[in-house]
């Protein structure tokens, strides 16, 4: 075999080794990108109950304005989250809300007759329901996120995905207060 | 052992028992085919049929065939919400597709799960189960169950499963035909060796075989789905939990069969662990549910 084609040869297998490496991250970053917004999803599915969930409180507990008001305030931060398109942003937000909810569901101790409402217990299950899958779509985003930068930063991908533009991509941490409660139940 | 080597460890094993049930069906056949007197080779094309027809029936069919033999109906999200949201929730975590979610009306807390791959999968709880779990306990069972899906051991479970059924059938058939000293009672051939043969096979083997396979599948993988569903909900005390009350449960499953019995989450007949001796420990299709929670405890 001449020098010439064994040089040959050698150029097609790290060509193919090139497309190889930026078609699986390709593929990886999509389907972060997906997880992203199925996190999206839940968060906005959560915004879209807590309405209801104020109506159905404020017939028992009308004057408790404070409480309605905080939950008011945090729903629309993370909504004007969502509007610049800023999901960590919105996790912040959300974090808020969420506070702010369980003082909501605090004060709903004191009515009996509301905790009795079967549109109220409806609300408390499907918004527990939904922080769970707001958490457990954060968790397959991260873990997507880690399998992608494991590709990019591994040796030797890593001296090429610059020339991409590919980077390593961040978590969504949680915070402190979240790890002391695994589970968040109203 | 990694996800990928799992799954095509338990597709190898899938083909391997296709493989083992066509010989002792062409066995069968062949000892059949002797006894009653065929002297051309019709049972081998018979056998081949009857093979190929049963492994298509059980590859596609199989599912189906559980649900209707512990009389499974399918849950809605309204009549179920928790055991249908915490599905939801889990297959969203591991990023697979929902599956079919069934309940079982029967008061012995169990579940299982089955299909052939993870499009078309099924999982399903007893009544009692749900009864008894809280919601992270129930997410502790369901992530087991998910875990059994995404290794590909319903595949082999179920298909396993079918061809038990069969086997025990022909076993059964084949006692009887025995029993009876052959159909052409008036020849000589009435004590022959095939039927003698027909008979110790029918009798030993076929059972023992089907034993072997049984707790070559199940037992390992328990403790894997266990690990593996941990890392679904990132939190391993709620199954560990949830194994403590199907331990405290003293109810033995009514619909359990010895040809089900695999696919459940724990050993639905309550054997008494107390008495079991090393022989039987090795005959049985669960490892011990203290082990698992020791386990889980120890993640």
């Amino acid at each position: 075999m001449s020098p010439v084609l064994i040089i040959l040869a050698v150029i097609v297998v790290l060509a193919l080794y090139v497309i190889g490496i930026y078609n699986t991250l390709i593929v990886l970053k999509n389907r972060i990108a997906e997880a992203l917004s199925s996190i999206g999803i839940q968060l906005k599915r959560k915004v879209d109950l807590i309405p209801n969930l104020i109506e159905t409180v404020k017939g028992y507990a009308s004057h408790e304005k404070s409480v309605f008001e905080g939950v008011t305030k945090a729903r629309t931060a993370v909504m004007s989250a969502t509007e610049k398109g800023d999901i960590g942003a919105e996790l912040a937000a959300n974090n808020q809300l969420t506070g702010a909810l369980k003082t909501l569901f605090a004060v709903a101790e004191a009515y009996p007759d509301l905790k009795a409402n079967i549109s109220f217990l409806d609300l408390q299950q499907q918004l527990t329901d939904t922080e769970d899958k707001i958490a457990y779509s954060r968790q397959f985003f991260n873990s997507n996120v880690l399998e992608y930068n494991a590709k990019v930063q591994m040796f030797p991908n890593n001296l090429l995905v610059g020339l991409f533009g590919f980077k390593a991509e961040k978590y969504f941490e949680t915070t402190d207060e979240e790890q002391k409660n695994v589970k968040v139940q109203f | 052992m990694n996800l990928y080597s799992q799954i095509w460890n338990n597709k190898v094993r899938t083909f391997l028992t296709f493989v083992l049930f066509s010989l002792l069906t062409f066995a069968f056949f062949a000892v059949v085919g002797q006894m009653v007197g065929f002297r051309s080779n019709a049972y081998i094309i018979v056998s081949i049929v009857f093979t190929l027809g049963s492994a298509f029936t059980s590859y596609f069919f199989s599912d189906k065939m559980v649900l209707a033999s512990v009389g499974a109906k399918i849950a809605t999200k309204a009549e179920y919400f928790n055991l249908y949201t915490v599905c939801e929730n889990l297959t969203m975590a591991a990023g697979m597709p929902m599956p079919k979610v069934y309940v079982m009306q029967d008061d012995a807390p169990n579940a299982f799960a089955t299909g052939r791959n993870p499009k078309n999968a099924v999982v399903c709880v007893s009544t009692g189960l749900l009864a008894i779990m809280d919601r992270s306990e129930l997410e502790g069972v369901i992530a087991h169950e998910l875990s059994h899906i995404k290794n590909y051991d319903i595949l082999l479970s179920t298909v396993v499963g079918a061809m038990a059924g069969v086997i025990s059938t022909i076993t059964n058939q084949l006692m009887w035909i025995t029993s009876f000293g052959g159909i052409n009672n008036d020849e000589e051939n009435n004590n022959s060796p095939f039927a003698i043969i027909g008979y110790i096979v029918a009798l030993l083997l076929i059972p023992a075989v089907l034993f072997l396979v049984q707790m070559a599948i199940s037992r390992r993988r328990e403790y894997q789905a266990d690990a593996s569903g941990a890392l679904i909900t990132r939190y391993p005390e709620g199954l560990a939990r949830a194994l403590e009350k199907l331990q405290r449960n003293t109810i033995a499953s009514p619909i359990a069969t010895a040809g089900n019995a695999h696919l459940f989450i724990s050993d639905p007949f309550k054997r008494n662990r107390k008495f079991i001796s090393w022989a039987q420990n090795l005959l049985s299709t669960h490892p011990p549910l203290e082990d698992r929670i020791r386990i889980l405890r120890g993640l």
